[in-house]
This record gives structure tokens, C-alpha cells and sequence, in this order.
């Protein structure tokens, strides 16, 4: 079993702190998932985890492990375990999906040795069987021109692929119809299992129904208010965040 | 014959290496044949002035890195030529491999290819079977972007070079391979393509320039395109020179009546590197695609005229040249669309993109426009933007480290000219030689 600590995390971009101390800690095999509304600072937390360099961790900790990963590059916090599903994924165009896992997999191998290119592609072909993902995508660009839907459904091809320990998932369910939500969610659930913790951001409870998840909290303004199981999320959806918010205010 | 008059006082730094007793030298080592052009040649060299900063198409270019001294030339091979490597990862084996500007190995043609008449030989060797066509065509179009000296200076000191004829109605499916190497010492070479291709023909010529060594060389070459009636050629220049060479390349492609000519030009290698292009579109329906791709790193520096000129009504030229810039390197790019005055209905585009990998290179972009017609459709435009901060870090996020990254960003910046090329395996064989540059 890996767990990925967050230690009282503080996180700022310029001089505006938006994630006000933080603590959670992960351990593979189960779900996690953070509620909250927008602006909240969900994203902001999940991209200084995976070492974006708009922001700058002030206080705190990440560990995997009991490992701090915060001296290292994003890129290798990413071979350390961690993946980002964005919420919003970059579009590059003029790089296939095909080249760009097959990087993504030779950064994750040892010095002088190559990826065996048909095992790669079987392996790529029978994970976009599973997520329902055209084939022929693997020769387009990587997200340039994909519906909102086909971005998150190649979040999760990306992620099958690399077979991260921590994935921390930012809004996988926007964007999605129903259908596209089903197929994302049986993706997701396909994945889970003892190796692999998740981190599922999201403001409606609607996804939760699909994947379930162990534990929910509730974040508002950068700091989380509330933690509790499954049924915090149906409460949440009837009552809404200003339920929080009052009875924080009261106590 | 006397020599044209000169403009200036010859003078050592106006000649460098290539004196007159050089020159007397060079000429004593080629067939009788050359010699009257080649005389000619040296006297324009001899008078023409070197380039200075305040010439309009010598702006931005490092003028003290153009030395014409400390070379040597014809300067023998020493090894087998078939150790040029580097080569492109081709099935078709070069044709021609020259070695310090002489005829090292020779592949025969596919018996098909031979049996409807290509040629592809020396042109010492067209000289004497085809005097016509290689009068007609061996430098015969004006050199209108800066270089004349220099193309003179190729003119005089040419060893030999490649000549490639497909006649009437012949296509050529598989890619004509050519290789330019230079080797030793300070080696100076002149290498030289003249690619003719008669009405409704195709050909693909992959024209590859490289060292067999780590010395600085002085490569000034030069290569013809013409494209008859309906020919269709495609041109690949790969330069990869030294890191220590000089180098000069002059292109001049003349499109006639709907001819398609597409030229990409590569450019990896040398420190320092000036590419002129003239595409002259002198019949309706001719169109002329001009693409290049370079990857400027440490303190090099890519210097790039073009010169798009209309002459006839209902043409089409489109060129698209993008620099990937790191390190503290330089590039210039100085293009011009010129549409003569019953040029109507012409389409011109000219573009050039640089992308700025690091802070401490600098791009130059001087685009241009000379319209005479009045029903015409011209675009230019340039762009220089450094990597998208979150495409980089999208690709880190997935593991992949930075240098990958960008060279990945490079390729992805890279891939709308590549895309352009029809043939599979000169896109991927391409690829393979970038690739090889970022050092893989
Ligand atoms: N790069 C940034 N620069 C400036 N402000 C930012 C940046 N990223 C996020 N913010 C601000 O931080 C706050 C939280 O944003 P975000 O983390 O995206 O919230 P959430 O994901 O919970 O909706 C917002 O007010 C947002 O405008
Ligand atoms: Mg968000």
C-alpha cells in the first residue's frame, strides 16, 4: 500500500493565497472525493500537487510515502505516481496521442531501453476499446479539436495507460452527457482497485452515484470544512454549500 | 574574354581563399569545357563587392561570420564515400554521393526508371551529352537576393554536382537521393543540383548535405529547379553541415504553365547559414510551395531570403517557414512577394513562424509585399511566441521531462509543413533526421 499525505497545504499565486491548509492523506485502494463550489480552490490544489509552476506552495507538505515531493519537477512527481485528469486539457496540435503516450511511457523506462512498439499498441487499442474511443484517434493531435467529452475520455486513456498510483481527478464529470458520464465513470471504476488511490473533484454528487466513493469532503475557501462518507454528498445535493457555510458560521 | 569591370579594388579580404592563382589551380583540374563560364564567373566574383550592413538584404546578418578565407579547395577524399553518415533512412540507396564536390559512389537507377529515359548523372557529364539543356538551365536565372558574389564565387570553383532530367510524361515514384559531403580541414565545397523535369513528369529529389567530419567547412551551393508543362516536382534539401561550417545555398525554382513545385528545406546544421529561395511562377497555373524547417540552437545563426515573384496571371505561391529557436540562436527571415503587372489573379502567401524555446534567442522577421496587378490575393504574415506554458506542462505532467517535452512541442510546431509531404516515408525519414539533431 502507497499513500499520498497533504499536510497542511498552503497554496498561493502571486500574493493571493487560495488553498488555505489542507490536510488528507490517501492511501491506494480507496476513493477520495472533494466537494466544493466554484472558485473554491479545488484546482488550484490539485495542480500545485502535480508541480504546476503558476503556484507556489507556502506551507505544508505533500508526501508519498512519507516522501516529500515538493523539491521535485512535475514531470517527475508524474513518474513518482501522481496523475492530473484536467479539468481543462491543453490542446497540442501537431502531436498525436500515439507519440505522446509512447513519450510519456519511454520517460518511464530505464536509460537505453525502448518500448516494444506492437505490445504498446495492443495495449493502447484494447484501452480505447474499453473507454469507446475511436481508434483512429491515436493518429490525431492530442485534444485539438475533441468535444468536451472526448477530452475527458482521453484523460482517462492517459491514465490507464500511465497507470499512475495517485490520480487526482478535476471535474472528470463536466462536460459529460449521460452516456459519455456512464462510459467515463465504468472507465474509472475499471481502474480502481487496491494500487490505485483517488482523488475525485467535483461540485455535483451526480458523478458520486457512479463512482463511489469512501470518504467525501467538503472544501470552501481553500480549506476543508467538512469530511464524512458517501451519504455527506446526498446531504450536500439536498441542502446545498450554504448549509455548510451556515453552520460554519455558527460554530 | 575580359572581365566585367569592377566595382571595387580587389582586394585580399574580397577573395580570401580563392585568389586568382586558386582559381588558376581549380581550373587546371576541370574538363575544357567549364572553363570559358567559369572564367566569366571568377571576374564577377573577383569584382563584386563583399555584402555590408547597410545593404537592405544583408539586414540582420552577422556580416563578420561570412569569411572567404582560411579554405581550401578541391581538396581530396580521403575516405570510402559510402561512410557518409547520417544519411537519410530511405530504402532507395543515394544515386550520387559526392565527396568534397566529386563523384564518390553511384547507384544505378531502377531499370524502369532508366528504361523511359531519366537521367541522373554528373553535371560534368550533362555538359558534354546534353550541352543544350545544361546551357539552358545550369544557372541561368538572375540571383536577385543579396548572394551574386557568392554565387559566382560557386560558379567559378565548382567541382561538380548532380544533374537530374525526367522526360515528357515520366513519373518517378521512388524519392532520387542525392548526398553532398564535405570532409576534411577548412574544406570548401560548391555542391550543385539542377533538377529538369519535362512537361507532365514527376520527381522527388532528397538533395542531403553533410560532413564526414567534425571540421568547419565552407559549403556554397546552389541547386536549379524547373518544372515544365504539368511537371510536378518535390525538392528536399537537408542541410546538415558541421556545427563549426559556413554555409550558403542558392535556389532558384522557375514553375511554368501548371507545373507544382514543392521545395522543403531542412536546416539542422552549420553555425552559420544563409538560405536564398527565388520561385518565379512564369506561367498560368503554375504554383509553387515553399517550405523550410530549421532548428537553431546554441549561437547559430539561419539567415533565409525569399523572393516569390508572379509573372504570369492565375499563379500560386505559398511558402511557410518556421525556425524553432533555442539556445542564443539567430534567425532572419526576409521575404518578398513580387506580382508583376498582368499577374491577375494571383495567390500569394508568405508565413513565417518562430518558436522561441529560450528567452536568449532572437527572431527577425522582414516580410514584404510588391503588388502591380489589382485582382490579387496576397497574405503574409510572421509570428514568434515562446512554448505554451500549459501545453508544457501538460506533457510534464504525464512524466515526460522537460527537454522531451519540448522537443515534442517541437515536432507538434514542426508537423504542419511535414503533414504536407506526400510521401510517407520522406515524412518519417525527416522526422528521423530532427530527431537525430535533439540527439537521439
Ligand atoms: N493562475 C491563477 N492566477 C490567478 N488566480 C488564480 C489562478 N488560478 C486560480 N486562481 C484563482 O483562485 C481561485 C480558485 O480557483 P480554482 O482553484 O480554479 O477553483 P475551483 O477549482 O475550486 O473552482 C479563483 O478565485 C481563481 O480565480
Ligand atoms: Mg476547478
Amino acid at each position: 500500500m502507497s499513500s499520498l499525505e497533504i499536510k497542511n497545504l498552503h497554496v498561493s499565486t502571486g500574493d493571493k493565497e487560495i488553498v488555505k491548509g489542507v490536510t488528507l492523506t490517501i492511501n491506494t485502494g480507496e476513493i477520495h472525493a472533494i466537494m466544493g463550489p466554484n472558485g473554491t480552490g479545488k484546482s488550484t490544489m490539485a495542480k500545485a500537487i502535480a508541480g504546476h509552476p503558476d503556484y507556489t506552495i507556502t506551507q505544508g507538505d505533500v508526501l508519498i510515502d512519507g516522501k516529500s515531493i515538493l523539491e521535485k519537477e512535475s514531470d517527475e512527481r508524474a513518474r513518482e505516481g501522481i496523475f492530473l485528469a484536467f479539468q481543462y486539457p491543453s490542446e497540442i496540435p501537431g502531436v498525436s496521442i500515439a507519440n505522446f503516450l509512447r513519450a510519456a511511457l519511454q520517460a518511464r523506462m530505464a536509460e537505453g531501453e525502448e518500448i516494444d512498439a506492437s505490445g504498446y499498441y495492443k495495449r493502447l487499442y484494447q484501452k480505447m476499446d474499453l473507454l469507446k474511443i475511436d481508434r483512429k484517434f491515436t493518429s490525431r493531435s492530442v485534444n485539438e479539436g475533441f468535444s468536451g467529452g472526448e477530452k475527458k475520455r482521453s484523460e482517462i486513456l492517459q491514465m490507464a495507460m500511465l497507470e499512475p498510483k495517485f490520480a487526482l481527478m478535476d471535474e472528470t464529470d463536466s462536460g459529460l452527457d449521460i452516456d459519455a458520464l456512464r462510459i467515463v465513470s465504468d472507465g474509472v471504476n475499471s481502474l480502481r482497485g487496491p494500487n490505485l488511490g483517488i482523488l475525485l473533484i467535483t461540485h455535483y454528487q451526480r458523478l458520486l452515484s457512479y463512482i463511489v466513493p469512501d470518504h467525501v469532503h467538503v472544501m470552501i475557501d481553500g480549506r476543508i470544512v467538512k469530511s464524512g462518507d458517501k451519504s455527506l454528498a446526498l446531504e450536500l445535493e439536498s441542502r446545498g454549500y450554504d448549509w455548510v457555510k451556515q453552520e460554519l458560521a455558527t460554530a | 574574354m575580359a572581365a566585367a569591370p569592377a566595382l571595387t579594388t580587389p582586394s585580399t579580404a574580397a577573395v580570401g581563399s580563392f585568389t586568382p592563382a586558386a582559381f588558376a589551380e581549380h581550373l587546371a583540374s576541370v574538363p575544357a569545357l567549364w572553363h570559358e563560364r567559369k572564367r566569366s564567373a571568377y571576374a564577377r566574383f573577383e569584382a563584386l563587392p563583399m555584402p555590408t550592413r547597410t545593404d537592405e538584404s544583408w539586414r540582420f546578418s552577422t556580416i563578420s561570420g561570412i569569411k572567404l578565407d582560411g579554405y581550401v579547395h578541391d581538396q581530396a577524399s580521403t575516405r570510402d564515400a559510402k561512410a557518409a553518415k547520417g544519411a537519410f533512412s530511405l530504402a532507395a540507396e543515394p544515386t550520387l554521393t559526392f565527396v568534397n564536390g566529386r563523384l564518390g559512389t553511384r547507384n544505378a537507377l531502377r531499370d524502369s526508371v532508366a528504361a523511359a529515359g531519366v537521367v541522373v548523372c554528373t553535371l560534368t557529364e550533362a555538359a558534354e551529352r546534353h550541352p543544350e539543356l545544361f546551357r539552358q538551365h545550369f544557372m541561368a536565372q538572375p540571383q536577385k537576393l543579396g548572394s551574386a558574389k557568392f554565387a559566382a564565387l560557386h560558379e567559378a570553383f565548382i567541382a561538380d554536382g548532380a544533374f537530374v532530367y525526367v522526360p515528357r510524361g515520366v513519373q518517378v515514384e521512388e524519392p532520387i537521393v542525392l548526398i553532398h559531403s564535405a570532409e576534411g580541414p577548412g574544406t570548401a565545397v560548391f555542391p550543385h543540383t539542377l533538377v529538369i523535369a519535362e512537361e507532365n513528369s514527376k520527381v522527388t529529389i532528397v538533395d542531403h548535405f553533410l560532413s564526414n567530419d567534425e571540421f568547419g567547412h565552407f559549403a556554397c551551393g546552389a541547386n536549379d529547379l524547373y518544372a515544365g508543362h504539368g511537371a510536378k516536382i518535390t525538392y528536399v534539401a537537408a542541410q546538415s553541415w558541421s556545427m563549426e561550417s559556413l554555409s550558403m545555398q542558392f535556389n532558384s525554382t522557375v514553375v511554368r504553365r501548371d507545373a507544382r513545385v514543392q521545395s522543403l528545406n531542412l536546416h539542422l546544421g552549420a553555425k552559420q547559414a544563409r538560405h536564398e529561395s527565388l520561385s518565379q511562377l512564369q506561367a498560368p497555373g503554375g504554383f509553387s510551395e515553399m517550405l523550410a524547417l530549421t532548428v537553431a540552437t546554441g549561437a547559430r545563426e539561419f539567415d533565409q531570403r525569399t523572393l516569390q515573384i508572379h509573372q504570369a496571371p492565375n499563379t500560386k505561391s505559398d511558402l511557410l517557414y518556421k525556425n524553432a529557436l533555442l539556445d542564443k540562436a539567430r534567425t532572419i527571415f526576409s521575404g518578398l512577394i513580387v506580382v508583376d503587372p498582368d499577374a491577375q489573379k494571383t495567390d500569394a502567401y508568405q508565413s513565417n513562424r518562430n518558436l522561441m524555446l529560450s528567452e536568449d534567442a532572437e527572431s527577425n522577421s522582414l516580410p514584404g509585399l510588391e503588388i502591380q496587378a489589382n485582382d490579387v490575393r496576397c497574405t503574409h504574415g510572421a509570428t514568434s511566441a515562446p512554448i505554451d506554458a500549459d501545453q508544457a506542462f501538460y506533457l510534464k505532467s504525464r512524466g515526460i521531462p522537460e527537454k522531451a517535452a519540448h522537443e515534442l512541442l517541437v515536432f507538434g510546431f514542426f508537423e504542419d509543413v511535414l503533414s504536407r509531404l506526400e510521401n510517407e516515408e520522406l515524412h518519417s525519414a525527416i522526422r528521423g533526421l530532427i530527431r537525430r539533431r535533439f540527439g537521439k
